[in-house]
């Protein structure tokens, strides 16, 4: 099968040895104090899946996608973002979700099975997780198609309008996919593509999805493409900031690969061993997207170990207060469900649901109705 | 293309009704979508051929013109993108109405509809409403090929999440196109296309009837029928033929498939005692099989034989020279109305 890691240009600013990279077309122009933000961004994002892990180990939630190894591209990406711009993830983009300001609670509650998720899509700017691979890129290329609508994009403003919408190795291959670029292209809509190629769909490596680099798949559509090391946060925030700039001033879609690796398992149910090796494992460990940036800051002075120190204390106060808020997490009223499927509920449901209420009223017992 | 569209300006004018008027069921449609872009500007229409030609059957003809390329779009040919970009679209405020060419073209968007389309509202926990339509002409009878002839109700109204209604007659078409549009629930709006040349007066000032509402379209009483979209008139000229045999027959159409509404059904039933439901949708989980359930947990005392289905057969839709003996007819129909009298 053909090897993707060769092939096309990979944009990076910083190597995995932690020494700063030039780049002909890309820089990123933040200052050392924002390298520490994003440091402590994703050194946050890797405890909170952390968190999800073990608490799904504990038997605390049905299940959890990590996103261990990818912490730069969830970080990054968001850094990129303004306020307004809107995210439509995949279900594995808690640091996204962190950055956009989603309380952590309502993610775990989502795995808990208690709901389908805690937060307000529209007022964080950050939609739902997409369960079904490859769903989410139409709609964020309807939402941008919205923005054009609206004249909210393509003004040559600072606060005009830019969608991001991710999907992953194993998405790319899904038609709904494909119908995104075909739509987004026509439209030319300002859609950013953010392609997380973490190597592994499952089981199934990216080169089983397809025989071109990621980063050429939009070539087709009409739409230019990148790759980025998307271990590297300098690297991931600069391009994505330049698609999304260029997608708001009316210059269309742009797709970015991010060629990063699923350190942990698909999700708590998936045992990689059955499928990858560890020296392969152990290639990318060498390529860890947090150790890098702590070497970059510690060498440049502008971090040292008081500063990790304050850190450390910072993330295990935010990790003990996620977990004691997620075993609080309870079961709602089962009845509930039924005012949620529709803006107005029919007759036929209401009556299912008055049924419903009765039958569960006749026990005595309130752990029955639950 | 502009220049094309200018000659033929006279017909291609969309129907503004200030008064009762006899349309065809394809020109009441028009007449409503256009009466709901204009009431409401966060309505969009969007599909294949929607636009510059007004759609295969005509139905938006003359809305690119008075609403702009903006509002009326025509799309890259692909169910699921048109589906998919509406979602989006949908959840910033519009209100995307979609036309699907034909029936059973529609699956390609299936996931988008039934997975997405369907759920948002609840995954979001009530947050996000999905006023989408998406009309699809369904039903057959009109010599078509392959896919151009299936009833595919059943996979939607079997979908928490969505709506389904199907109007049978112009005025109904008129108003209910509306009604949907305004609802803030996603809809699948099915239209028997072979229906489209049919006429009737549309009234655009009589209240209409509710959108989740069945009507007792022929009072009777010695059988009742219920019937949707193509087979009403089926059913209507079957309580004539009857009638001349000394049959009363009670006509109810279901107008809206997803919810139900039975209470008509079971007040007719209780007062004839059988009850005969007729779709042209293979009869294996049809439609009518929910409508049999139902009327014998509600009416188990009052049947005075079983509920008899009229319905396609459990074949895919067979190739049209031979379509008429899958559809319901007449002869059919009158059939087990002599059954059920009979038992």
């Amino acid at each position: 099968m053909a090897d993707h890691s060769t092939g096309v240009r990979m944009i990076g600013l910083l190597g995995p040895d932690g020494v700063r990279v030039e780049d002909a077309d890309h820089a990123y122009r933040g200052t050392d104090t924002d390298i520490a933000g994003a440091l402590r961004d994703m050194v946050m994002t890797r405890r909170l899946d952390a968190e999800g892990t073990a608490l799904q180990r504990q038997g605390q939630l049905g299940l959890w996608p990590p996103t261990l190894g990818q912490e730069a591209v969830g970080v990054g990406t968001m850094h990129a973002m303004k306020p307004s711009d809107m995210c439509f993830p995949t279900y594995r983009e808690h640091g996204a979700a962190l950055m956009r300001g989603v309380d952590p609670v309502d993610i775990m509650s989502l795995f808990r099975g208690v709901d389908m998720g805690g937060w307000d899509p529209i007022a964080t700017r950050f939609n739902r997780y997409a369960i079904v691979i490859g769903s989410q890129p139409l709609h964020a290329v309807g939402w941008a198609m919205g923005l054009q609508l609206e004249g909210l994009t393509g003004n040559g403003k600072a606060d005009d309008g830019a969608v991001l919408a991710f999907f992953g190795d194993g998405a790319s291959a899904q038609g709904d996919v494909n119908e995104a670029l075909v739509w987004a292209a026509s439209y030319k809509a300002p859609v950013v593509f953010i392609v997380t190629n973490n190597q592994w769909a499952i089981s199934v490596p990216t080169t089983r999805q397809t025989v071109v680099p990621l980063a050429r798949r939009g070539e087709g559509f009409g739409i230019p493409g990148v790759r980025v090391d998307g271990n590297d946060v300098l690297a991931v925030q600069a391009v994505t900031e330049a698609a999304l700039a260029r997608a708001r001033h009316g210059g269309g879609p742009q797709l970015i690969e991010m060629f990063t690796y699923r350190m942990g398992a698909h999700t708590t149910s998936d045992d990689p061993t059955k499928y990858r090796s560890r020296a392969e494992e152990d290639r990318w460990r060498a390529k860890d997207p947090i150790e890098r940036v702590r070497t970059y800051l510690m060498r440049a002075g502008a971090i040292d170990e008081a500063w990790l120190d304050a850190l450390q204390v910072e993330v295990d106060d935010f990790a003990a207060d996620l977990r004691a808020r997620t075993l609080a997490l309870d079961p709602p009223d089962f009845a509930d469900w039924f005012d949620q499927v529709y803006a107005e509920q029919t007759d036929e449901l209401a009556e299912q649901q008055q049924a419903y209420r009765t039958y569960a009223a006749s026990f005595d017992d309130e752990e029955v109705r639950r | 293309m502009s220049a094309a569209r200018s000659t033929k300006e006279t017909t291609r004018r969309a129907p503004v009704l200030t008064e009762p008027t006899t349309l065809t069921f394809g020109k009441a449609l028009t007449a409503g979508m256009r009466a709901a872009m204009a009431a409401n500007d966060r309505v969009i229409i969007a599909g294949e051929d929607v636009a510059t030609l007004g759609g295969v059957f005509r139905i938006t003809e003359g809305l690119l013109d008075e609403f702009g390329e903006d509002r009326v779009r025509d799309t890259p040919l692909g169910e699921s993108g048109i589906v998919g970009t509406a979602i989006g679209m949908a959840m910033r405020g519009w209100r995307p109405v979609l036309e699907i060419q034909f029936d059973g073209f529609v699956f390609p968007a299936f996931s988008q509809i039934t997975t997405q389309l369907a759920h948002i509202h609840s995954r979001t926990a009530g947050r996000v409403n999905m006023p989408v339509v998406i009309r699809i002409p369904f039903q057959g009878g009109i010599g078509a090929i392959e896919h151009h002839s299936e009833s595919v109700e059943s996979y939607f109204i079997h979908t928490p999440g969505l709506k389904v209604v199907s109007p049978s007659t112009p005025n109904d078409a008129y108003w209910m196109i509306q009604q949907a549009i305004a609802a803030d629930d996603p809809v699948v709006f099915l239209e028997p296309k072979r229906r489209y040349h049919m006429k009737g007066e549309v009234d655009p000032s009589a209240p209409p009837r509710g959108l989740f509402e069945s009507a007792v379209v022929r009072p009777g009483t010695d059988v009742t029928m219920v019937a949707y979209g193509s087979t009403v008139p089926t059913c209507l000229e079957a309580a004539e033929a009857a009638a001349k045999e000394g049959n009363s027959i009670e006509v109810i159409d279901l107008r809206t498939l997803s919810p139900l509404d039975l209470g008509p059904v079971e007040a007719s039933v209780r007062r004839t005692g059988r009850l005969v439901i007729v779709h042209e949708a293979p009869q294996t989980l049809g439609l009518g099989s929910e409508v049999a359930a139902r009327i014998q947990e509600q009416c188990f005392w009052s049947l005075e034989a079983p509920v008899l289905r009229v319905t396609g057969f459990d074949v895919p839709y067979p190739p049209s020279k031979v379509e008429r003996h899958h559809l319901p007819d007449l002869d059919r129909v009158l059939d087990a109305v002599d059954r059920s009298l009979d038992y």
